[in-house]
């Protein structure tokens, strides 16, 4: 079995294995915590959040404090299980290269 | 879940990080990867800028207070026993001094602490608030606000003896709950603040000495430890 075929293309993006890995340990995030953990701009995190959410890995809520929107973001079943695949996959490609 | 994926990813990191030395750049980048994904969990749940430092200025600043609440005791029963007879003025004179020593020592505790949290947060580049800041502040500050009413209506209830046992129970528990979203190894401190605040009830005229204890010493070695542990030069992170 090709151990590199295990690896999700879709976290070969730095930022989106960033936002994968934040919603991972932490139940909801908002935007604006997200770009600050992660340090990048708001069209890039936005596009990122977009492909993730596509892809059924995320989960955006959008809220409201006051008048202004708070959209926040969850992991879903199916984003933690391709996520732990993906560390698998990553921890093989390890262990079995020489 | 998540501690158990802190701790695969811990021993997949240890186990690999000798081999890596050795071997292609791909795996090297998978490895990077691995210890970034581990990095940006700690860092996005736990608020890590706690300084060691931060509790041995606390730690001293409760010595001082205590020293000098002992300094005020001391006057006053020596004034009560010159006389012979109980006064109600040296009494409320004596209350205003404690309380007043105790606010001072802790608004210079509480600074203090902030300033080497502070500068130790901007030496790893990291922000001092953040969700995580928020995080830690709200579990610290729920059971630490019910302790400060509790022993606000103790005193209220002319019960000062159980003062000093409610503010280390109050305290500990607040540091337990906060663990949860700082360094781990404050839920051991708070565990200890609480056994002590226990003993005390069970010694309830020595509150001054449990507090300098709990406040002052054990401060002072839990801050050693931790920067022992995490800020040493050469020390992990």
């Amino acid at each position: 079995m090709n151990p590199i075929g295990n690896l999700n293309k879709i976290f070969e993006s730095r930022i989106r294995l960033g936002v994968m890995s934040v919603l991972m340990v932490n139940n909801e995030v908002n935007f604006n915590d997200l770009k600050q953990m992660l340090e990048v701009t708001d069209g890039n995190l936005a596009s990122h959040l977009n492909t993730l959410e596509e892809n059924g890995y995320i989960k955006v809520y959008k809220g409201f404090i006051g008048r202004k929107t708070n959209t926040t973001y969850a992991i879903t079943a199916a984003g933690e299980k391709a996520f732990k695949g993906h560390l698998v996959a990553l921890e093989h490609m390890i262990k079995f290269t020489k | 879940m998540t501690k158990k994926i802190y701790f695969e990813l811990t021993e997949i990191i240890l186990a690999l990080y000798c081999k890596v030395l050795f071997t292609m750049t791909e795996d090297q980048q998978h490895l990077q990867t691995l210890t970034d994904i581990k990095r940006i969990m700690e860092r996005s749940s736990r608020f890590i800028s706690l300084s060691g430092l931060s509790g041995v200025s606390a730690g001293l600043c409760a010595l001082v207070g205590a020293w000098l609440a002992r300094v005020w005791l001391v006057a006053y029963y020596e004034r009560w026993d010159s006389t012979g007879v109980y006064s109600d003025a040296d009494y409320a004179d004596l209350k205003f001094k404690l309380i007043v020593t105790a606010l001072v020592v802790m608004v210079a505790a509480v600074s203090g602490g902030l300033f080497f949290t502070w500068r130790r947060a901007r030496r790893n580049n990291l922000p001092i608030w953040d969700v995580t800041t928020r995080k830690v502040l709200l579990n610290l500050c729920i059971p630490l606000a019910a302790g400060g009413a509790f022993a606000a209506g103790l005193l209220y209830n002319h019960m000062e003896a159980v003062v000093a046992p409610a503010c280390l129970v109050f305290y500990g528990l607040a540091l337990v709950n906060a663990s949860k979203y700082t360094l781990p190894e404050l839920r051991y401190l708070g565990i200890l603040e609480v056994l002590l605040g226990i003993a005390n009830l069970f010694l309830l005229r020595k509150g001054l000495y449990f507090w300098a204890v709990g406040f002052g010493a054990l401060h002072i070695i839990y801050g050693i430890a931790m920067w022992l542990k995490y800020e040493r030069k050469g020390s992990i992170q």
